[in-house]
């Protein structure tokens, strides 16, 4: 089967891949580049594990094909931590213990950062309905749903 | 046992030491590895629940250009009988079964054939390419089915096991199993109140996140390196040994992170079919199932049928109570039927009762191991029972539990008399919560609830390195699920006087640290806990025989306080404190490095138990549930990392809510599991659940340096039935089978005209 060629930026640097064009944008950050941070769950859009960001529009990777990837600009869990360390989200998850297998954590953070960048004072009910695309088996939720009540005050007031 | 509780790092809630690489997504997980020259396997499964295998041809696919190998079941060696060992019962040559089909398949979704191929898509390509001819038999797909005199067998050589007699013929029925004390008949007429139930509950996933994943790597000695996802890596190299019939030390086992287990992650399923497709094809071969493998062909929990009758007097004390429970095995025996008799009655003190239970073969998936295996099923019969009782009673249902409840000295209904424990400090604690006596909204219940598990001890391994800085590395074999290295780090941090972030802990593979069972059991804080502990004892031994030597004085004259080597007092006053960094520093001039190390079978592992306060409210018109409040309390004997006891409380109400309220195997007629996937077969999201109220209760356990009990499995026991008589005081109508899902809650309002 031939190859299709897609040129597009992840997490701000320039990537050409080559790609089938049955394979999804999941499979080809995971297996063609090494950008295994961004889980599967589920193959099937029911779980958020394999969140990204398609031009700051929260997807889940596994239902956008590789090809669809061309021209446009990904953000990956990879790309949320700076030259400055942890994202505040990043911080907080870990300060609240919002993570026990640690997963579902990649897709978690990258669904707050699309909420918190859309709605920076988000109430519990918000958070909760944001986050209902992204399954977690360990924790409950508590301590994720806290992390990321934290996390808005933190980024309205850094400490 | 340390009785003192200003403890210096143990019971706080640092930052786990392998936490930024799992926020930033370097964590590596099992579907995570690649390696150079790396090709894919996957497995061909069933379309029939129940079907003699005619004839497989293989050799389309194994002539298609990117396909390596292709096996089927009959590339495999002859698995000899024998107990397949840790968490989960059953047979290794059922295993071997299991894992690739022999001469009958016993479920939807059974492997039947595995081929390796260059890409993910040619090896489905030539999945496609495999004919396989089946003779199509009757699938036997429920209890009652299964148990019936004239039922189709899925073995005709199952023989019903611990009968005073063999059967004279073949069943169904796998193995029985009873359990009594006293006389239940006399118990029953000095009963003033008799309740009686009979609950059913469907088969129901453990649900983790992240699908079965390994890379297998074999060379040509024959020697395997397997990289997988695992709650046990000592335990997947057994397994993989006993059915490829190698020997363990050709098997090098490296655990990778793990993405949830829940028990389910105690078996193998992939592992030795990697193993044999990457001999064949002499290159790594990965292989990862998808959401739909994991539902039709990893170990679910057992559904179950249940009978349950307790009689009481008037002022509550349980004169007698008998159980009659079947459990689903799956396609092979070894359904948790034990533990669930074991546990029904394990709270309480009762002088006569009697339990009889059934393994139950069914065309369906082999149940695993999940959280408490068998005991949410059981549990939840008999606390729903407790609660009609109390209703007929006319009394508080906290307090008919206390008057019943098991305490030190009591003898457990399994056999021995109980340690200390914590049950009925909290139950106080529940009926002192303000969850307990805070009003209700309008059309809204109040259910309580009980629950148990054993924990176990079994075998573990630590070794403790001190870096030339004084710095320390824990190695341990048991894999991390829920934030157990910073469990061991704060244990070893505490032993030692260190600060917490002067430690680190890793996993080792099977060939760089010693055996351990698996992160199972609720068993790893405290047995490997245990171990942790004794090394870093063994280091504090070393240490002051250094000094000793350093000061010309006996070891026995050197104390280790605040992780420095001091003189006792009256020795030798000038004598500077030696700090850990100081003798690591010195090492090469009073021994050579220092390294402490302890391995244990470990006895004494706590019972923990539970009680749970859930607040819901059910929409008559549409039979949805919502969770309104629900308050977890605990006994953890100690916490070490309180954050992190609390999360297991939180996670495992969550779980216990999705089975009570929404989880199920649908299957229709031909025995296909309708709903394998994560948008019809659902699990608890952010939406449907309030904030998790927790309470740790700390009853000390008298086996562990610290005080540990196992936390892990209890949390998900009594959710199932404090959801049930939730909805029984919302509604006024006792709902016995799970999930009270809208449509089981709306035909339940309808029959009682409610």
């Amino acid at each position: 089967m031939s190859k299709v060629q897609v040129s597009t930026s992840i997490n701000g640097e320039e990537v050409d891949f080559l790609c089938e064009p049955q394979q999804t944008l999941l499979d080809v950050l995971r297996e063609t580049l090494s950008r295994t941070g961004t889980k599967e769950g589920c193959g099937t859009g029911d779980c958020g594990a394999c969140s990204v960001l398609v031009d700051g529009r929260l997807v889940c990777s596994c239902l956008v094909l590789g090809v669809e990837a061309q021209g446009h600009e990904i953000t990956t869990i990879e790309g949320i931590a700076t030259d400055e360390g942890l994202h505040p989200i990043q911080q907080k998850f870990l300060e609240h213990a919002a993570l026990q297998c640690g997963i579902c954590t990649p897709g978690l953070i990258i669904a707050t950062k699309s909420l918190l960048d859309r709605d920076p004072n988000p109430d519990e009910t918000t958070i909760r309905y944001w986050l209902a695309g992204n399954l977690c088996r360990c924790t409950g939720y508590d301590k994720i749903v806290r992390a990321v009540q934290d996390a808005a005050k933190e980024l309205a007031h850094p400490a | 046992m340390a009785e003192a509780v200003d403890f210096k790092v143990i019971g706080t809630s640092p930052v786990r030491p392998d936490g930024v690489d799992k926020v930033t997504g370097r964590a590596q997980y099992g579907a995570d590895l690649n390696l150079p020259n790396q090709i894919y396997g996957k497995v061909l499964r069933s379309p029939h629940a129940h079907a003699r295998i005619k004839r497989i041809d293989t050799s389309r696919a194994e002539a298609m250009p990117g396909v390596y190998a292709v096996i089927c079941g009959r590339d495999f060696p002859q698995a000899a009988h024998g107990e397949i060992g840790g968490e989960s019962g059953g047979d290794v040559s059922d295993l071997a079964k299991n894992i690739m089909a022999r001469d009958k398949v016993l479920y939807h979704g059974h492997a039947v054939a595995a081929v390796s191929a260059r890409s993910l898509r040619i090896a489905d390509e030539a999945l496609a390419a495999i004919e396989v001819e089946y003779e199509v038999l009757e699938p036997v797909l429920d209890i009652d089915a299964a148990m019936a005199p004239d039922a189709p067998l899925l073995d005709e050589n199952c023989f019903t096991k611990n009968l005073p007699e063999k059967p004279d013929k073949p069943s169904n029925i796998a193995a029985v199993m009873q359990l009594a004390r006293g006389d239940v008949d006399q118990g029953f007429e000095q009963a003033d109140v008799i309740v009686e139930g009979e609950y059913r509950i469907p088969m129901a996933h453990q649900g983790y996140i992240e699908p079965h994943a390994c890379v297998a790597n074999t060379n040509e000695a024959g020697q395997s390196t397997v990289w997988c996802c695992t709650q046990g890596h000592f335990e997947f190299r057994a397994m993989t040994a006993k059915v490829l019939n190698m020997n363990v030390a050709d098997l090098k086992f490296i655990a990778s992170e793990i993405g949830g287990g829940f028990g389910g992650k105690t078996v193998v399923y992939l592992e030795p079919l990697a193993v044999m497709l990457s001999r064949k094809a002499r290159r790594p071969v990965k292989m990862m199932m998808s959401r739909e493998d994991v539902f039709r062909a990893t170990g679910p929990t057992s559904g179950t049928h249940i009978k349950v009758k307790v009689g009481a007097k008037r002022d509550g004390t349980i004169t007698a109570a008998t159980a009659w429970m079947a459990y689903e095995a799956g396609a092979y025996a070894g359904a948790p039927m034990g533990p669930g008799a074991m546990a029904i009655f394990a709270p309480y003190d009762l002088e006569n009762f009697k339990v009889e239970a059934y393994d139950v073969l069914v065309n369906k998936p082999k149940v695993a191991a999940y959280r408490a295996p068998g005991a949410p099923q059981s549990m939840h019969a008999m606390e729903s029972a407790l609660d009609e009782l109390a209703r007929k009673l006319n009394m508080d249902p906290i307090d008919l539990r206390m008057k019943n409840a098991a305490e030190e000295g009591t003898q457990a209904p399994y056999g021995p008399k109980f340690p200390a424990i914590g049950l009925k400090k909290c139950l106080e604690a529940a009926k002192a919560h303000p969850a307990y006596s805070r009003p209700l909204p309008e059309g809204a219940g109040r259910g309580v609830a009980v629950g148990f598990w054993f924990n176990v001890g079994m075998q573990s391994s630590a070794e403790v390195h001190i870096n030339e800085n004084g710095t320390v590395t824990v190695v341990e074999g048991n894999p991390d699920i829920g934030g157990s290295r910073a469990s061991m780090c704060l244990m070893a941090a505490e032993t030692l006087g260190v600060p917490y972030e002067q430690v680190r802990a890793l996993i080792g593979d099977t060939e760089s640290t010693g055996f351990s069972n698996v992160t199972g059991g609720s068993r790893t804080t405290f047995a490997t806990g245990m171990a942790v502990v004794r090394a870093c004892e063994d280091i504090i031994a070393q240490c002051r025989a250094r000094a000793a030597a350093t000061w010309g004085v006996e070891e026995d004259q050197v104390l280790w306080e605040d992780g420095q080597a001091t003189p006792a007092p009256g020795v030798n006053a000038d004598i500077k404190p030696l700090s850990l960094a100081d003798i690591a520093a010195n090492a090469a001039k009073t021994g050579g490095p220092l390294l402490g190390r302890a391995s244990l079978n470990a006895q004494g592992a706590g019972a923990s138990f539970s009680v749970n306060i859930a607040d819901l409210q059910v929409d008559r018109e549409t039979g949805k549930v919502d969770v309104l409040a629900f308050t977890a309390i605990q006994d953890a004997g100690r916490a070490i990392h309180k954050a992190y006891v609390e999360g297991q409380l939180q996670g495992g109400a969550a779980q216990g809510l999705g089975w009570a309220l929404n989880e199920e195997y649908i299957y229709d007629a031909e025995g296909v599991m309708e709903n394998a996937g994560f948008l019809d077969y659902r699990i608890p999201v952010a939406s449907d659940l309030p904030m998790i109220d927790t309470q740790i209760i700390e009853v000390p356990n008298p086996s562990h340096p610290y005080g540990v009990r196992g936390v892990g499995e209890t949390p998900i026991v009594a959710p199932l039935a404090a959801a049930a008589n939730a909805v029984r005081s919302a509604t006024g109508v006792r709902i016995p089978d799970l999930p009270m899902s809208p449509p089981r809650i709306l035909a339940a309002l309808e029959a009682a005209g409610v």
